[in-house]
């Protein structure tokens, strides 16, 4: 396996958890927030220089220099592949931006230790491939929420239910498919554990309440980083789609639409700003969800290009409703408020952001969508459309929340809420990357067919062409029908 | 040298892409906080619907020198997957309908612009407005020249978009607010069955090509190589996109509520252009209409209901550019009769001199009184007005009823609430309790802190 030339990933992983040693060490001081952002600025460009190193190299897979963390590490450990080369930055740039975004009064709530723990622990999770190791660094990661839910002194039972319930199916599935041998018919139960398992963390109808009550409960921020990167659907990439057979991961898709529909309609009929997002956000996770599934290149290569403009597009939708809250506190969305007066350039950025999670043309998430709703509609042709009524609703609801926060009401209030200079930084950064990547959409399409293709040939060596577990062809049989 | 078809392709190319310079630059200049004054605004605007509007003409005169009846415009593959064989190019075409309508287009667009010019003066919301016309304009011109249905479909977003934002234009007012939602999620609903449409086609014919459908012939002489199944379920879905967006019937109860906005953009989307984009649609894809009989009947059924309804609607608003809203909807209820019917060039006659006089009633809407006035003053006496004689045949109950009809709106909304959005809202609702009683009982406590917000924290003095 090539090497790269540097070791991006190692350093990525360790400027985060120094960072989160620094702030642990010096405490809250007046400008800790700007270390965090240093510490987040560096891990980003980092992660940047490893997708330069990777896409100059121009293969599949690539294993971490290793000469840091050789000695606790197999050199082979830490490997970026076509998946989670641009994952990663994108990991770093959801944690930058929401760092960037936090005023300086609100810091003492949101815990920038843990915030720069829990990044070390998704980039570790993002540079694993299928062993203990991720088990291990997914099941982690639900901690730092855990413990800020603590330290604010909420109820933590339905978290705490709902992550007991994950972390053991992770492990029962992954133990018993360590014991078993890879037939389809040894791997059927494991897999469907690992499945449930990687189903709960993605919030996927109705194993979905611990996502809602983490929203209500915990910082605006923390729920921003746990749920946006879509951890959950990295999960079944890595646990699930290996191993599980296509008629069971079409059979999910529909579960996974299911939830995209509802969610989308729960999202319409939301009082609050925050829990009106939760749902959005699990609507729209829940389509990367079903072209995941769909285990047809279009349809993943559509997952995947969407799972890049979630992540961007949601991220700003949040950071934006966050940048609200933290000047006025939560936002109900019974009445209007009329904030365009006070923030007009928040008010475009919040549209921007919501037209690009609906797929709207010329932004990053159209041709995500298309994909999507192509391969859907190859596998379903009836229940396909249905991904279009899911956009069709968040639609609805992106605009709702538009007209609800920013207008219908004659503000009046002297106070300034201009966006500050760090703010304004973060939501310049994520709309260039928004109608840069609506309007330049190739590249990025290149990339992400191409990796779905690797993904789906490895599928085929893996199970057989037909995905049913019968890999009794040889890789030159798989590779023709690919073609074919 | 300087062939014919390089000729037309950079002049094809100018019209496609000066509306988006247009976009691009206000855009910009609001993402960098950079505000234009009025006049650069309207210079600009000005300058692309110039740049639009003429090489469309010089286009048209070359064709009509040469006699070529279609000319088309490639810009690539915006998108392509060859081994997918998914490709979103961006084709146009300009041919018999598309280049009558983009020049139409721009014509109205810039009579608008210049109206509001004055109109809006030292408003508040000036440059936001010509930022949505910006995006309108485009999308228009797009939808005109949209060689595919995938490009159609992106300039059919950007007018659903640009249209519901100027309805709310007055936005520190609740009701035009409320009206631009509406306006919105009945656009999104029909433009759900657009994409579902463009797919489908996608899957019968391999490609979304006007040019691919129709086997044989450009416009209107193309013949469409589907079966009449087929036509039909793509043609219904189609029927469903253009009903929404030009208000037909059941979908009306929308376009009073459009009125909301500003004068010049009820002129220009719902006197003028927005609300033909569903005809025009209907008229592109004629030839699939005339594959499929059934489809024929319900184009034709939809036409003569929605023109009804109209005519009684407007005979009973209190309201002029409401009534003149209606008066539009009857307008191009006759013109989906007449695609219908198969009279295409008549349909486009008639959409190109209906645009023209609604955009002219409407922009005259606010001074319609003094107008009034003046023409009075000028015969010396008051003016008649006509009862209409058809009334009087009728009998009492059935002209009352024709009345609350009109004066409800054809009960359209209230249908669509009562039967549709009624329901949805009360099944979440539901779904939304048994949500909360699930994590309460796991809680073992109130779990949303949500339900105790305040209502308007922004209040002066209590922001953070």
């Amino acid at each position: 396996m090539p090497e790269f030339h540097f070791p991006w990933i190692e350093i990525s992983i360790l400027v985060p958890l120094i960072g989160a040693m620094w702030v642990h060490i010096h405490g809250q001081r007046e400008n800790t927030t700007a270390h965090a952002i240093v510490c987040c600025a560096a891990t980003l460009l980092l992660t940047i220089g490893e997708l330069l190193d990777f896409l100059f190299m121009g293969t599949f897979e690539a294993h971490d220099h290793g000469r840091l963390l050789s000695w606790i590490f197999n050199p082979e450990f830490f490997v970026v592949d076509e998946l989670s080369a641009f994952l990663i930055p994108l990991s770093a740039l959801i944690y930058l931006v929401v760092v960037m975004s936090t005023l300086r009064t609100k810091a003492p709530r949101f815990s920038l230790r843990l915030a720069l723990l829990s990044e070390t622990l998704l980039l570790a999770t993002f540079s694993c491939r299928s062993s203990w190791a991720l088990i291990g660094l997914l099941i982690a990661a639900t901690i730092p929420p855990y413990l800020e839910l603590r330290q604010r002194q909420r109820c933590t039972r339905i978290y705490v239910l709902h992550m007991s319930v994950f972390a053991t199916l992770l492990i029962a599935g992954y133990a018993w498919l360590s014991l078993t041998d890879s037939s389809p018919s040894s791997t059927l139960i494991p897999g469907a554990l690992l499945t449930a398992a990687a189903l709960l963390r993605a919030g996927i109808f109705p194993l979905h309440l611990w996502m809602t009550d983490l929203f209500e409960k915990a910082t605006f921020g923390t729920a921003i980083l746990f749920t946006t990167p879509l951890a959950g659907a990295y999960a079944v990439m890595r646990l699930v789609l290996p191993i599980a057979p296509s008629w069971a991961l079409q059979s999910i898709a529909v579960l996974s639409l299911t939830t995209a529909i509802y969610a989308a309609s729960m999202a319409l009929i939301q009082r609050e700003a925050r829990r009106m997002f939760c749902f959005l956000l699990l609507s729209q996770s829940s389509l990367v969800l079903v072209g995941l599934e769909l285990v047809t290149p279009i349809g993943l290569a559509g997952a995947l290009c969407l799972w890049l403009s979630v992540g961007l597009s949601m991220t700003g939708f949040g950071i934006t409703l966050r940048c609200i809250e933290a000047r006025i506190s939560r936002v109900s969305l019974i009445d209007y408020h009329g904030m365009y007066r006070q923030m007009p350039m928040m008010a475009g950025f919040f549209l921007l952001t919501g037209l690009a999670a609906i797929g709207f043309p010329a932004t990053v998430g159209f041709v995500g969508m298309e994909l999507l709703i192509e391969g859907a509609v190859d596998v379903y042709p009836f229940v396909g459309t249905f991904v279009v009524l899911a956009a069709a609703l968040c639609g609805i609801t992106v605009l709702m929340a538009y007209f609800r926060i920013f207008t219908g009401h004659a503000n009046r209030a002297l106070i300034p809420m201009n966006a500050r200079p760090t703010e304004r930084f973060a939501v310049l950064m994520l709309t260039l990357l928004i109608v840069g990547g609506g309007l330049v959409p190739q590249p990025g399409v290149s990339s992400r067919y191409h990796a779905a293709k690797e993904l789906t040939n490895q599928r085929v060596r893996l199970l057989g062409p037909t995905g049913d577990g019968d890999a009794s062809h040889s890789d030159d049989q798989a590779d023709s029908h690919l073609e074919h | 040298m300087i062939t014919l078809q390089t000729t037309f392709q950079t002049l094809g190319t100018a019209v496609i892409v000066s509306p988006v310079i247009l976009l691009a630059i206000l855009g910009l200049s609001g993402l960098f906080n950079r505000a234009l004054s009025e006049g650069s605004i309207s210079r600009l605007t000005q300058a692309a619907v110039l740049f639009t509007l003429l090489p469309a003409i010089v286009i048209l005169f070359l064709m009509l020198a040469t006699g070529i009846r279609y000319v088309p415009v490639e810009l690539g593959n915006w998108v392509s997957i060859p081994e997918q064989d998914f490709h979103f190019s961006l084709k146009f075409a300009f041919d018999r309908l598309s280049i009558p309508f983009a020049i139409l287009s721009c014509v109205l667009c810039g009579v608008v612009a210049e109206f509001t010019r004055r109109y809006l003066h030292r408003e508040e919301g000036y440059a936001r407005f010509f930022l949505f016309y910006a995006v309108f304009f485009c999308g228009m011109v797009w939808s005109s020249l949209a060689s595919t249905i995938e490009t159609l479909f992106v300039g059919w977003e950007m007018v659903g978009l640009s249209s519901a934002l100027l309805v709310a234009y007055f936005h520190e007012r609740v009701n035009p607010v409320r009206n631009g939602q509406r306006v919105w999620s009945v656009y999104r609903l029909s433009d759900a069955a657009f994409l579902t449409a463009a797919i489908t086609m996608h899957h019968l014919t391999g490609e979304g090509d006007f040019g691919g459908l129709m086997s044989s012939g450009v416009w209107p002489e193309g013949v469409a190589a589907i079966e009449p199944g087929q036509a039909l379920l793509v043609g219904s879905l189609l029927l469903i996109a253009a009903a929404g967006k030009s208000g037909l019937f059941p979908f009306s109860g929308w376009l009073p509520r459009a009125m909301e906005g500003p004068t010049p953009s009820s002129a220009i989307f719902y006197g003028a252009l927005s609300v033909h984009l569903g005809a025009y649609l209907l008229l592109r894809l004629s030839p699939i209409v005339a594959v499929s009989l059934p489809l024929q009947i319900m184009v034709l059924t939809l036409g003569i209901i929605t023109a009804g309804c109209g005519a009684v609607m407007s005979r009973v608003q209190s309201d002029v550019k409401v009534s003149l809203a209606y008066a539009s909807l009857t307008q191009v209820g006759i013109i989906v009769v007449e695609i219908g019917l198969g009279l295409y060039y008549l349909a486009l006659i008639h959409i190109i001199g209906h645009a023209c006089l609604r955009t002219m009633q409407l922009l005259r809407a606010p001074t319609i009184i003094r107008d009034y006035e003046d023409i009075e003053n000028q015969i010396g006496t008051r003016l008649e007005h006509d009862e209409w004689a058809g009334a009087r045949m009728l009998p009492g109950t059935i002209q009352r009823w024709c009345y609350r009809f009109g004066f409800d709106r054809g009960f359209m909304d209230i249908a669509l609430d009562k039967y549709i959005v009624g329901p949805f809202v009360r099944t979440m609702h539901w779904c939304d309790r048994q949500e909360q009683r699930i994590t309460d009982w796991i809680s073992r406590e109130q779990s949303r802190e949500s339900e105790d917000i305040d209502l308007h924290p922004e209040e002066m003095g209590r922001a953070a």
